[in-house]
């Protein structure tokens, strides 16, 4: 697709002609009847921050496992840093590194003692293998933790100790599978933070996430990923600009009147109404600003109080479900078993 | 702990020069030592149940069984080496089966190293095991008074005689292990498959008196080979075929099982 586009300060740096991190053609995964993932063609340029956004079941982990060498795929090519996935994954795991989604560590001996079996099968011989693990745990803020049992950390330490169990030699390109799912929010931002500074030492990053905000925050790019195909792929930016140039947002004082502002707003704009029920909250999409006044003029006309209104770009829910016409969330319960 | 002080003033390192097989391997053993380090208790797990079998079989059974407490140990200790690596065979598959559920087995598999490495490392814990358990159930056997007539060299004999056994045997739970994904489920679908095996032997009892149909089994029943080649070895007396019978199932299973488990790993999905 677009791959020279100037996106971020990153992506221009790599700029039109530098070899990619990871391209794919038609990648297609099935088990049994069910394609997990369904031709997915990617172009990720290194260096930068790529998120695959969809829900749970969507075939994200799928096809990060397959360019991860970890499954087969079933049609298709793809190559990561420039080796073949099918002729050479040898080559390639030599390049990458994968942190799934659950933590892979030997809960039963600490984090210093996984970090050097790790350097070790990667060919650090004795000092160097205590030092490259002194390293990791000082960088990932864990040198007080080193000698305790993994089964005793937290969920943070956890997910910090296996992306630092990933880096043990500074991978080409850095797969992480859902990294901050289960983890509190200022855990969250310690590994954002840290991705970020990955990305910045020149690592490529290729993420997946069922939060919207993830992607947004992080990745320079997104591929939005719905029942293994792809159905969208930009910057944050343009996928909200896909779905038209604004929102209007309101929250009603009563959320008992939500169905008729609904129907009202419906009418009044033309465009469907997302609602979510439990805040009293409705965004539709308005096109200018003097649209927007006009309908929050016929509510307020019409008898119902809002407590806030704005305008904005949509967020990616909304952009989720105007590319899918549902929800992002609904999808989590019927499909779970898809991973 | 505050993430807000994360630094990540992380070196760059390069890939040093690609480590020999023999040298994975060894990682994968030292991960098993240090796993009898950090789960003590494992080992209680493994002496425990043949520890109380002994002290049972000698002291409640012994003086019917064989006249004497004294006599039945004598008959019995070697046998029930023979149940105690044949039950810690399990551990393996178990432990292979928790690694693949923990998702640790995707990491080693997305290293660069020899792919049978991890496999290399779940035999070295196996024998650690075996050694371990079988020490500790003959020294308990010589306070009671059991003596190993053939003296040392019998007993060492013996036990790489053990070893070979568990090395064989633990093929089956390998494969159930990569095969089934709860640890438990492999215990279960394991001991099912064992407690007739084992206890439809010569561990405990003579065939002798046993209805015909039972003891045709037992004759045959690689265990019986097993336990009688032990006899033989820490008694003295054990002859060439006698080890070669207690060898063979070990062999058959190593020969079918092992590209079985080939197969299945290097297998992706």
């Amino acid at each position: 697709m677009n791959d020279s586009t100037p996106i971020s300060g990153i992506a221009a740096a790599t700029d039109a002609g530098a070899p990619l991190a990871i391209s794919a053609r038609g990648l297609v995964k099935h088990f049994g009847d069910v394609k997990a993932v369904d031709g997915i063609d990617l172009n990720v340029p290194r260096g930068m921050i790529f998120a695959i956004l969809g829900p749970n079941g969507a075939g994200k982990t799928t096809l990060m496992r397959m360019l991860a060498t970890l499954a087969k795929p079933d049609g298709g090519e793809a190559s990561v840093m420039g080796h073949d996935l099918a002729t050479e994954p040898r080559a390639v795991r030599s390049l990458i590194a994968m942190t799934g989604q659950f933590a892979t560590l030997d809960e039963d001996l600490t984090g210093r003692e996984n970090l050097i079996m790790l350097a070790r099968l990667w060919g650090f011989r004795g000092r160097a293998a205590k030092q490259r693990t002194n390293e990791l745990l000082a960088a990932f803020d864990l040198s007080d933790a080193g000698n305790k049992q993994v089964k005793d950390y937290s969920g943070g330490m956890r997910r910090r100790l296996d992306i630092a169990a990933s880096l043990i030699v500074t991978p080409g390109v850095l797969f992480l599978d859902e990294p901050t799912t289960g983890l509190d929010p200022t855990a969250r931002q310690g590994v954002w933070r840290m991705i970020r500074k990955l990305a910045g030492s020149g690592v490529t990053v290729l993420l997946t996430t069922q939060y919207l905000e993830e992607a947004d925050q992080l990745a320079a790019r997104i591929a939005v990923i719905d029942h293994g195909r792809k159905i969208a792929e930009g910057t944050s930016r343009e996928l909200k600009a896909a779905t038209g140039s604004g929102f209007l947002n309101i929250t009603l004082a009563e959320p008992a009147q939500l169905e008729k502002a609904a129907a009202l707003l419906e009418k009044q704009l033309g465009a469907s109404v997302q609602a979510n029920a439990e805040g009293g909250q409705l965004s539709v999409l308005a096109d200018t600003a003097r649209t927007a006044n006009e309908a929050v003029a016929v509510l307020l006309a019409a008898g119902i109080e809002l407590t806030d209104f704005s305008m904005g770009q949509p967020s990616l829910d909304a952009v989720f479900f105007a590319l899918t016409g549902k929800p992002a969330e609904d999808e989590t319960a019927k499909t779970e078993t898809g991973q | 702990m505050s993430d807000a002080s994360l630094s990540l003033d992380l070196p760059h390192a390069e890939r040093p020069r690609p480590p020999s097989a023999f040298s994975n391997a060894i990682v994968f053993g030292w991960r098993a030592v240090l796993k009898f380090k950090h789960l003590p208790e494992q080992l209680f797990d493994l002496v425990m149940t043949p520890i109380m079998f002994t002290l049972l079989f000698t002291f409640v059974f012994g003086g019917a069984l064989a006249g004497s407490t004294g006599d039945y140990l004598q008959f019995f200790l070697p046998g029930i080496l023979v149940q105690t690596v044949v039950f810690n065979s399990v551990y393996s598959g178990m432990g292979l089966s928790t690694d693949i559920g923990k998702g640790l087995f995707d990491r080693f598999r997305s290293l660069p190293i020899w792919s049978l490495a991890p496999f290399a490392g779940l035999m070295v814990g196996d024998i650690l095991r075996h050694l371990i358990a079988g020490g500790i159930i003959l020294t308990i056997g010589l306070i009671l008074g059991y003596r190993p007539e053939a003296g040392i060299a019998g007993v060492v004999a013996a036990f790489a005689l053990l070893v070979a056994i568990g090395f064989g045997v633990g093929w089956i739970f390998i494969v159930l292990g990569l095969l089934i994904r709860t640890p438990m489920t492999v215990m279960t679908a394991a001991f099912t498959f064992l407690f007739p095996i084992v206890f439809a032997s010569n561990i405990m009892v003579r065939p002798e008196t046993m209805p015909s149909w039972l003891r045709a089994f037992v004759e045959v029943n690689p265990v019986s080979f097993m336990t009688t080649a032990m006899r033989g070895l820490m008694a003295g007396g054990a002859t060439f075929t006698e080890i070669a019978l207690a060898l063979a199932a070990p062999v058959v299973l190593t020969l079918v099982l092992a590209p079985v488990v080939l197969w299945l790993y290097l297998r992706r999905e």
